[in-house]
């Protein structure tokens, strides 16, 4: 179901930006907001976040983590630290990591 | 008219052939059963010959038109892979296999025994557990369980059994049993969902609420209120468990809206006044009927879910729910099809 439903009508998220806008969505915006707010602080276009290949050039230069993990890029929590800041919200998780570090 | 017939489905998966006239007479008529039961308003003639188009395309999997996509999130996360398909990994590992492989855009950790009470003994487990996936997962990663407030009950819980009860005439006595154990099940359920918030969940999935009835739903609403005051940066979730909540007390009110007898246009909205985040839409599938009465019936029921809601509607569309046939095995056609019209024409938000 999870690869049927990807491919029917799926943001396929870290491939493209399935990950992004879900968060957005998680803070209670409707899907057409959410899109729009991740489209905005990526400074790309709304159509550009369910196209990989658009996706994969957007993610690889922010090193916001990416399905393919390559040499150096960030997965993980060191991408979600940046995913943080450019959308400007809070992650827990991140928060909490950066308490334990001694970054807050 | 033509003679002409399609290959679809019987509402638990088996194969049928129908004209389009047989397709768009149970379209209308599962149509007509939201609208009668439910008091929701009818999909427009648009929307009906779009979903007769849909069912009759003879591709074998359709998607939506780009611009339609929406999220996907899971219930029951981590039980399909090590569980179900008995693939022999750990819960992280099947996260980062939905995350890296699937294409998943959040998941959901879960323990086996996918009921709040049950975990409440390893909570502290579970929450280290939270913690060591968030440091590998990049996608949105919730922690869920169900009420399930049949657990409170004897001899499993402390409180007298209100199935019992009922029919044995002693109404009172039922009503109270039901009052306590929500409170109970409320009470455990915000005592673990606070441990996976500190240790970063980034939210929280009461999922098949309402399943023992009205006090059901009324123990996820009260723990949704809590924690969602408690934990500004926490998503609350909430999955339903029928698109009718079932009055098994029925007189029970979350500030001041009765519970028993509500569908998904007033549930999304009693669960807004709870503070969650995204609301689970589910409309159980009827075996016995067409695949195409059933997804026109759960369409209808979203269509007027997703009209008044402020939050996101996020449809439940796994086995036997939102025009997905009963089975395991979901053929494809089918549940591209769910997804199509779910989102086009139900104007979700995500499945």
């Amino acid at each position: 179901m999870a690869a049927t439903y990807e491919m029917a009508m799926g943001l396929q998220g870290t491939r493209a930006a399935g990950d992004l806008v879900a968060r957005m969505v998680f803070k209670g915006m409707k899907i057409a907001d959410a899109k729009a707010y991740v489209a905005g602080k990526l400074n790309c276009a709304v159509e550009d976040l369910a196209d990989c290949y658009a996706m994969k050039e957007i993610r690889e230069s922010l090193d916001i983590g990416h399905m393919i993990i390559t040499p150096h890029a960030s997965y993980g929590m060191a991408a979600k630290m940046k995913i943080a800041e450019i959308l400007d919200i809070k992650i827990p998780s991140v928060e909490n990591f950066k308490k334990q570090i001694g970054m807050k | 008219m033509s003679d002409k017939k399609y290959l679809t489905r019987m509402g638990d998966g088996e194969i049928t052939y129908m004209t389009k006239d047989e397709i768009r007479e149970d379209v209308l008529a599962g149509m007509d059963d939201a609208v009668t039961k439910g008091k929701s308003e009818p999909m427009s003639q648009n929307d009906v010959d779009y979903m007769v188009e849909i069912l009759t395309d003879e591709n074998k999997i359709v998607g939506v038109e780009p611009g339609y996509e929406g999220v996907t999130v899971f219930d029951a996360g981590t039980l399909k892979v090590p569980v179900r398909s008995g693939v022999p990994v750990d819960r992280s590992t099947d996260i980062l296999i939905h995350e890296r492989v699937l294409m998943s855009d959040a998941m959901e950790l879960c323990h086996p025994d996918y009921s709040w009470k049950a975990i409440k003994n390893i909570a502290p487990e579970e929450a280290m557990m939270m913690e060591q996936c968030q440091m590998n997962t990049i996608i949105p990663l919730f922690y869920g369980a169900m009420p399930n407030m049949g657990l409170y009950t004897k001899p499993d819980g402390p409180y007298d059994n209100w199935s019992e009860l009922l029919p044995q005439g002693k109404i009172k006595e039922a009503m109270e049993a039901q009052e306590l154990a929500a409170d109970a099940c409320a009470e455990d359920m915000i005592y673990i969902a606070s441990m996976q918030a500190e240790a970063g969940a980034d939210g929280i999935q009461f999922d098949t609420a309402g399943a023992a009835g009205d006090g059901d739903y009324l123990a996820a609403l009260k723990a949704a209120k809590v924690l969602s005051e408690k934990y500004p940066d926490l998503c609350i979730t909430m999955g339903m468990a029928n698109e009718f909540t079932l009055g098994m007390h029925g007189r029970l009110k979350f500030e001041g809206q009765k519970l028993a007898g509500t569908y998904p246009a007033k549930q999304v909205k009693i669960c807004e006044s709870a503070g969650v985040h995204s609301y689970g839409c589910v409309v159980n599938t009827n075996s016995s009927r067409s695949f195409a009465w059933n997804l026109a019936r759960a369409t209808t029921y979203v269509q007027q879910a997703t009209k008044v809601a402020d939050i996101p509607v996020l449809v439940d569309a796994g086995m036997g729910v939102g025009g997905v046939p009963l089975t395991n095995v979901c053929p494809v056609d089918a549940s591209s099809r769910v997804a199509k019209c779910l989102m086009e024409i139900g104007k979700a938000d995500g499945l």
